[in-house]
């Protein structure tokens, strides 16, 4: 779109959009990251169960991309992200998340490392600014890269054959959080197997100029195994089973947080797993080593609640008596996969333990008549779904 | 209470390799390291101070710039040291001596009489209501300054912290603006905000007069007298006078150089090694903790404590490293503003050009020109645009009419802070260097007439030359504006302002700390304080 009329229509269109158009049979549409993406294609029940039991394709473009390279990109990366880079090898992603100087959560993301010195990060969010300022006194380049390429997630226990199908040769091979090149007829396509579904699945990075003619070629190669195109929210019930966090949903950027106590940590959010306090310094390291020694007040607990209705936005409680509040919900679903009432809440401590039990206060509306009702919860581990194919090397021909 | 049992990285708690050969090792010999290595020294700790240079003193330093003539290269006068530090050093006995005290202040118009502004805060020359207006202005203001000046020997308190010290410390602060009275509080807080343009506006008639006050407020600052913040500066280095005892203009014999030698030689009496030309190419880090410095040399020398006078810049971008550090707080270390806009002409001359109609009491004090408001304020407009100024304004002195031990007999040198000189000159200094002597000479020139025909030689140090020869990034003197934003608790930002630095075993005691620049020696003496008070809490 020319500079001069993009404000009156400020989101951008991605490479797929008139595949997508055509495809869509809502046509509801919603902004993320800058794009217009497809929220729902024909129902959020139908693209759901093609996740879990056939092949979907999801369109990533608006995924937020930089391309860290240089001389001391490991080293730079390193202090930003609370992982140990040193450890990731070539043709190897990793997900992290990296914090402010309070160890307060700024964002989380994949690292893909494209090369000896290069990598990519993937994010939800653009902040330019903070990768920037990190890279003071480092030899390293950032770049964004956004619309330099078109990504595409394939998704679902039939997404490895529908590769294969498509001529992609080898990609079995593909271990779980591994990169490899393809060729998708005469195109190269970099493939990751990754995902936001917790599922067997890969992502597809191309040329945005290919990107039309692979969306065919993979429509095409999967017709016999069920594949379609998915939106968002059937994307969202499949990553709370998988018991992914979702910005500001789960968690709000320390950047963006306005009112004191509303950041997280990544100890807060059960992600104590990505913090590397051996690997030297980063940013946030000295705070997260004190939150650490005094332990963490609140965290974030997966949740399997009484009853078949979601707890969304519910706050939570010692008993039903609703008199002494000790968190709240932030994502909630009902699984159809597990058959299981679930959510992902803030619990403050000692209730966060595995095993504790929470009241959920939920709001019904019965044809517009509200109710109010005390349900029980356990806290439970997260994931809630994670079967087996998903780490499968070579994974099931299904 | 500070727990100094608490062990910090348990899971790094490896083995420092260097054995510390000294408790403490000051990087840079400038006056602030040289007091704080002699007040540790005196304190009982082995202390090593490290100099790049080929001689103490830091911007504090007296430099032969021609054959046979001297100048203090840097400061020139002194008038912000305490008198119970330079006591406690006890540095006359360390041979320190005096070419002049109480010096004149003496503000100068071309073609028209000078204006003499005595320390005691009277002043010749005025209108009758200029005169009662200035009375009242300089009483007034000095109650302010002494409001003022306790903060300046405390070491700020902490920002955000739940700490009864911090406050407290606050509190305190708070408390002694309270103390004033509803009037003076009221009227603290009124000119607090406001630039000294207005406030000098409201009270004077006399353009000299206003020019000479306000120039005070922009000296060796990234200011114009009508910049906002501009009262504040001017309290700042009033409250710096009455903290340091109001003790007036002094001039050290030898020049700013005779009182670093003095220093140091009071630091090796009470036991610490001073060696120069060792600079310091980085500070080594070992499990989190700061275990030494390597030199430019190769030489390692381990250290329980490093305290740095450098700026803070150098100090944490350079000499640390900013992977020892977070994100945020290195944003914020980078965005310290300290680019230099004064520079200094030193100029030999075979004999002393008579200054129209200014006395011989006068000549051996501190001249301003800086003729009116207006008049600082446009040389300011041209230091926005990255231009010098074309008719600068200028702090002058004749260091050698006080003190024959600068220029050979019968000749003298003259020394002058010229504003305004930006850091990052849009033509750069190697094509603007000598047009701006030009112009400053042809000021100088508007005072004293035959002054082109006594001058043996002359050199400008720009910012950029001051960046190099005392080795503070941007070449400002205070190593940072003072101003609302860089000072007391966020000097030079938050996270290092009590001296100490994020990273344990590292604190800081230059120009870059509260409360700030001038050769004022505070810095230093807290930062001492600071460091013997033992490790941080938490």
């Amino acid at each position: 779109m020319s500079a001069e009329s993009h404000f009156k229509q400020p989101l951008l269109k991605t490479p797929f959009h008139e595949r997508a158009r055509a495809l869509s049979q809502m046509d509801s549409f919603v902004p993320w990251a800058g794009y217009t993406t497809v929220d729902v294609f024909t129902t959020v029940e139908q693209e759901y169960f093609a996740i879990r039991n056939a092949a979907t394709l999801y369109d990533l473009t608006p995924m937020v991309k930089y391309r860290v390279a240089g001389r001391d990109a490991q080293a730079y990366l390193n202090r930003l992200v609370t992982r140990d880079v040193g450890k990731l090898k070539p043709d190897r992603v990793a997900y992290c998340v990296w914090c402010n100087d309070a160890g307060h959560l700024i964002d989380d993301g994949t690292i893909f490392r494209m090369g000896e010195s290069e990598y990519r990060i993937c994010t939800a969010q653009r902040q330019i600014d903070w990768l920037l300022d990190s890279s003071i006194g480092f030899d390293v380049e950032i770049s964004e890269i956004t619309e330099r390429i078109a990504a595409l997630a394939l998704q679902g226990p039939t997404s490895c054959a529908v590769l294969k199908d498509a001529g992609l040769s080898g990609v079995e091979k593909l271990k779980v959080f591994e990169i490899g090149r393809f060729a998708l007829g005469s195109r190269a396509v970099t493939v990751s197997r990754t995902g936001f579904t917790g599922d067997l699945g890969y992502e597809l990075w191309m040329e945005p100029d290919d990107a039309e003619a692979n969306w065919d070629a993979l429509m095409a190669a999967g017709y016999s195994r069920g594949i379609r195109a998915i939106g968002s929210r059937a994307l969202n019930i499949a990553r709370i089973e998988a018991g992914f966090l979702s910005p500001n949903v789960d968690f709000v950027s320390a950047e963006h947080t306005i009112r004191i106590g509303t950041e997280r940590s990544p100890l807060e959010l059960g992600l104590g797993w990505l913090v590397d306090f051996n690997k030297g310094h980063f940013t946030g390291r000295r705070a997260l080593l004190q939150e650490k020694r005094r332990g963490v007040q609140r965290q974030l607990v997966g949740l399997d609640i009484e009853g078949n209705k979601p707890g969304h936005n519910a706050l939570l409680y010692t008993d039903n008596s609703g008199k002494r509040e000790i968190g709240n919900v932030s994502s909630a679903i009902w699984s159809p996969t597990c058959k299981r009432n679930i959510a992902l809440a803030m619990v403050d401590a000692p209730y966060f333990k595995s095993g504790s039990t929470v009241w959920a206060e939920i709001y019904l509306s019965r044809e517009l008549v509200w109710e109010r009702r005390m349900s029980r919860a356990q806290v439970v581990e997260r994931p809630f779904f994670a079967p087996e194919r998903r780490r499968a090397t070579p994974p099931g021909q299904f | 209470m500070p727990n100094p049992q608490m062990s910090t990285q348990p899971q790094m708690a490896s083995q420092p390799q260097m054995a510390p050969d000294y408790d403490c090792v000051v990087i840079g010999a400038g006056h602030n390291g040289l007091i704080c290595a002699a007040l540790l020294a005196q304190a009982g700790r082995s202390v090593l101070v490290l100099e790049a240079g080929a001689q103490v003193g830091g911007a504090a330093v007296t430099r032969e710039f021609a054959p046979g003539f001297k100048v203090s290269s840097g400061a020139h006068l002194l008038h912000l040291m305490p008198a119970d530090l330079l006591r406690r050093l006890k540095l006359e006995s360390h041979g320190l001596q005096w070419a002049g005290q109480r010096l004149p202040t003496t503000a100068l118009t071309a073609g028209a009489p000078p204006l003499s502004l005595s320390h005691g805060g009277s002043a010749d020359g005025l209108s009758a209501a200029d005169a009662a207006a200035y009375g009242a202005y300089q009483e007034r203001m000095r109650r302010f300054a002494a409001a003022i000046a306790p903060v300046f020997s405390r070491i700020p308190p902490r920002l955000g912290t739940k700490a009864w010290s911090d406050r407290l410390s606050l509190l305190r602060m708070a408390w002694q603006i309270r103390k004033l009275g509803r009037r003076d509080m009221r009227e603290l807080l009124r000119i607090g905000g406001m630039n000294v343009y207005d406030l000098l506006e409201e009270n004077f008639d006399s353009a000299a007069l206003k020019g000479a006050l306000g120039f005070d407020a922009v000296l060796g600052a990234n200011f114009g007298p009508r910049s906002p913040g501009t009262v504040l500066t001017l309290l700042y280095r009033l409250a710096a006078e009455s903290a340091a005892g109001d003790t007036g203009l002094s001039q050290p014999q030898g020049g700013m150089g005779a009182l670093c030698d003095a220093i140091a030689r009071a630091a090796g009496a009470a036991g610490a090694v001073i060696r120069t030309e060792s600079e310091v190419a980085n500070i080594r880090v070992e499990a989190d903790r700061v275990c030494g410095v390597v030199l430019k040399s190769g030489e390692r020398i381990g250290a329980k404590q490093v305290i740095s006078n450098a700026d803070p810049k150098t100090t944490f971008l350079k000499l640390l490293g900013t992977a020892h550090l977070d994100a945020g707080f290195v944003r914020r270390v980078n965005h310290i503003r300290s680019r230099g806009l004064a520079a200094k002409i030193h100029i030999a001359l075979n004999r002393l050009p008579p200054f129209v109609a200014v006395s011989e009491a006068a000549l051996r004090g501190r001249l301003l020109l800086a003729p009116s408001l207006q008049h600082i304020e446009h040389a300011y407009n041209h230091a926005k645009y990255g231009e010098y100024s074309a008719s600068p304004v200028m702090e002058i002195t004749v260091p050698s009419i006080n003190d024959a031990t600068l220029a050979p007999a019968g000749q003298h040198v003259l020394s002058a802070i010229v504003q305004y000189a930006p850091y990052a000159l849009k033509q750069g200094w190697d094509d603007g260097r000598q047009h701006f002597l030009d112009a400053s000479l042809d000021a100088l020139e508007s005072l004293a007439p035959e002054l082109r025909s006594c001058i043996v030689a002359a050199e400008v140090v720009t910012p950029v030359d001051m960046e190099k020869e005392f080795r503070g990034s941007g070449g400002h003197w205070h190593h940072g504006d003072l101003a609302f934003d860089q000072i007391l608790m966020v000097r030079p930002v938050p996270g290092a302002a009590q001296y100490r630095t994020p990273i344990d075993g590292l604190s800081l005691c230059g120009a870059g700390c509260h409360p700030g620049g001038g050769v004022m020696g505070i810095a230093g003496r807290n930062a001492a304080e600071q460091v013997l008070r033992g490790n941080p809490s938490s």
